[in-house]
């Protein structure tokens, strides 16, 4: 596929937003059934660089988000692919009686890139931040949920997310991602989680922008501690890889889950499902934003304040090595 | 043009005869939105039967002209002018509401064909339909959107932001009709949410306005001669309707919002509706 295969140099110059407006205009260079809208964020979500190249096809709805996204499910109907970016927040709670209904009840084939998600937008305080997303819309029937860890696998999710038919739910920061592929030269599918580093003391299972978290960690406690830790990029919460974290379940024994996300509802409470039904032990911890509104601050200085930084990720690594979590180490005598 | 009167008398005995299998299916449902079905019989008759091109074998048909009810409600007189049209079986009414049955108080779009988009949730259908008109323009087709949304349902801040953006876009192969028949679940339109002044508020976001009597055929099938061939701008038709209309007891009356008939009043109503005919035929 030309112009999708994206660089160092493309990650490190735009941010992951361009990058996906970019991965837009190639793919509408293709396909005329590609539709962008928006409301009234153009700029901020990059979706506007459309515009510039393909007018007729790209429609600015105004601050109107619940019109945007029927607007968008009626186009859908017939036979175009529009894609939608508003803010996370916006998508998932302002409008959220219209992407349930018109969008995802339908099965009707919408593309949502909400941007600003988790505490990306970390100034902007709790009207803008948006961490209840993930689990607001795994809870909705049909649609597809991503969480794209960098600039590049937001490419191949967008990529993805056309070329798969169904509603889709792509969930992006604001500004410029930590770059955690140096190239897209890797295979991107759907629901599969992708195992980052090989391990077999813990497995840390991470979305968004706590992947990269996780790998630096994994890292430092490989030299530090002398600990082999798994890490799996579970770029996809619904359908969500259950193999991949059953392995992990049986291969480490221990987890963590990282998410720019309440730990209610979101990766976490996701993975928790599929271990407390796989019937087997397994020391179990979530980090992510606990159950509270935000203070302000840059998104890393709000990274590292609730511990899904790096340092917040080495911290509960420790504990949960320390921590004897089932009476003897017999892991057949397990139901 | 003038309706032919051939077309009229049929016209109105098809509102009538839709009008009885609305009733019935409000029996085998067990109970329904029967007053603003009714409200609405004459309008989706007239769509249907002179003014939409469709396809009831090919519901999908990409040409087709499209109608969303956004007062998604009224599934108990939609339904029936779909089956009656030939879009599904007429004896699937009778699972209405059953467990499992494809038919259920909201119409679904997946399972039911002829149903262009599943709405319920009021205030929906205005900006779906609008997405159908601006996908026309991107893709070339001339079809029709028509969008059919209660005057309660105007509450509904989303309809104002379609109604803006419908305007904004020029978008005049959506037609806008009201069922302005002054009710809603809790009393008068007037009483529980003043919508008056209706047509100056529709005027003011952009829109060219007839006001007609929703429930007379010659008047909805002018509107709509006029509405689709006006290019200046986009048209709402503010169709003044009798909620329950053609049921004396239910006329005007919003507790028949929603209700059940038992075997006697299911005559009555009947035989109201033979009376209602037969006055407008003395008109026709």
């Amino acid at each position: 596929m030309a112009g999708l295969t994206y660089t160092v140099f493309d990650t490190t110059n735009l941010s992951t937003a361009e990058v996906y407006g970019k991965t837009l205009v190639e793919l509408a260079k293709e396909h005329d059934d590609l539709v962008g809208l928006t409301a009234d964020l153009a700029k901020s979500t990059k979706i506007g660089i459309l515009a510039e190249h393909y007018p007729e096809r790209f429609f600015n709805m105004g601050i109107a988000e619940q019109n945007l996204f029927g607007v968008a499910a009626g186009m859908a109907t017939a036979g175009l692919t529009p894609f939608v970016s508003t803010f996370a927040v916006f998508t998932s709670m302002r409008a959220l009686d219209q992407v349930h209904t018109d969008i995802c009840y339908q099965n009707l084939n919408v593309k949502m890139i909400a941007t600003h998600a988790g505490l990306s937008f970390g100034q902007a305080g709790s009207t803008h931040h948006c961490t209840e997303d993930i689990g607001i819309m795994r809870t909705m029937a049909n649609l597809t949920v991503m969480v794209p860890a960098d600039g590049t696998e937001t490419a191949k999710a967008v990529h993805a997310a056309y070329h798969t038919d169904g509603p889709m739910y792509i969930r992006i920061n604001r500004g410029f991602d930590q770059k955690l592929y140096e190239s897209g030269d890797y295979e991107f599918e759907i629901g599969k989680a992708i195992e980052l580093r090989e391990g077999t003391d813990l497995t840390i299972i991470a979305c968004g922008s706590c992947v990269y978290q996780a790998v630096e960690a994994a890292k430092i406690l490989e030299a530090t501690d002398g600990l082999k830790i798994r890490v799996l990029n579970m770029h996809t919460i619904k359908p969500l890889d259950n193999e991949a974290i059953m392995k992990a379940v049986h291969d480490t024994r221990r987890i963590i889950t990282v998410e720019d996300h309440n730990i209610y509802g979101g990766l976490g409470s996701a993975v928790s499902e599929v271990i407390a039904e796989g019937g087997k032990a397994c020391g179990f911890k979530r980090l992510g934003i606990p159950d509270t509104y935000s203070i302000i601050g840059l998104h890393e200085d709000l990274m590292n304040h609730y511990g899904i930084d790096t340092n917040g990720i080495l911290d509960t690594v420790r504990e949960i090595m320390g921590k004897d979590f089932e009476e003897d180490d017999d892991w057949e005598d397990e139901v | 043009m003038a309706l032919h009167k051939e077309v009229l008398i049929n016209l109105e005995n098809k509102a009538h005869e839709l009008r009885h299998l609305c009733l019935n299916t409000v029996v085998w449902a067990g109970s329904g939105h029967v007053g603003g079905s009714l409200s609405s019989m004459d309008i989706m008759t007239v769509l249907f039967h002179k003014h939409m091109t469709v396809d009831p074998k090919n519901p999908k048909w990409e040409d087709r002209d499209r109608f969303i009810l956004s007062k998604g409600h009224c599934g108990v007189g939609f339904a029936p002018v779909l089956a009656d049209k030939g879009y599904f079986d007429k004896e699937l009414l009778k699972e209405y509401n059953h467990t499992g049955s494809p038919l259920g108080m909201h119409l679904d779009s997946t399972k039911v064909p002829g149903v262009d988009a599943s709405t319920g949730s009021l205030g929906h259908g205005l900006p779906i339909a609008l997405g159908m008109a601006l996908a026309a323009r991107v893709t070339g087709k001339k079809y029709m959107t028509y969008c059919l949304i209660g005057d309660g349902e105007c509450d509904e801040g989303v309809i104002w932001e379609a109604a803006m953006s419908i305007s904004h876009y020029k978008a005049t192969n959506v037609i806008t009709i009201v069922d302005r028949n002054k009710c809603m679940m809790d009393g008068k339109t007037e009483d529980i949410m003043q919508l008056e002044p209706f047509a100056d508020k529709w005027r003011a976001f952009g829109f060219e306005v007839m006001e007609i009597d929703g429930n007379n055929i010659v008047a909805i099938d002018e509107a709509l001669s006029t509405a689709k061939d006006f290019k200046e701008k986009p048209v709402v038709i503010i169709a003044h309707t009798t909620k329950g209309c053609g049921v004396n007891f239910m006329e005007d009356n919003y507790r028949w919002h929603y209700g059940g008939l038992d075997e006697d009043k299911l005559k009555e109503a009947q035989n109201s509706l033979d009376s209602h005919y037969e006055t407008r035929m003395k008109g026709a």
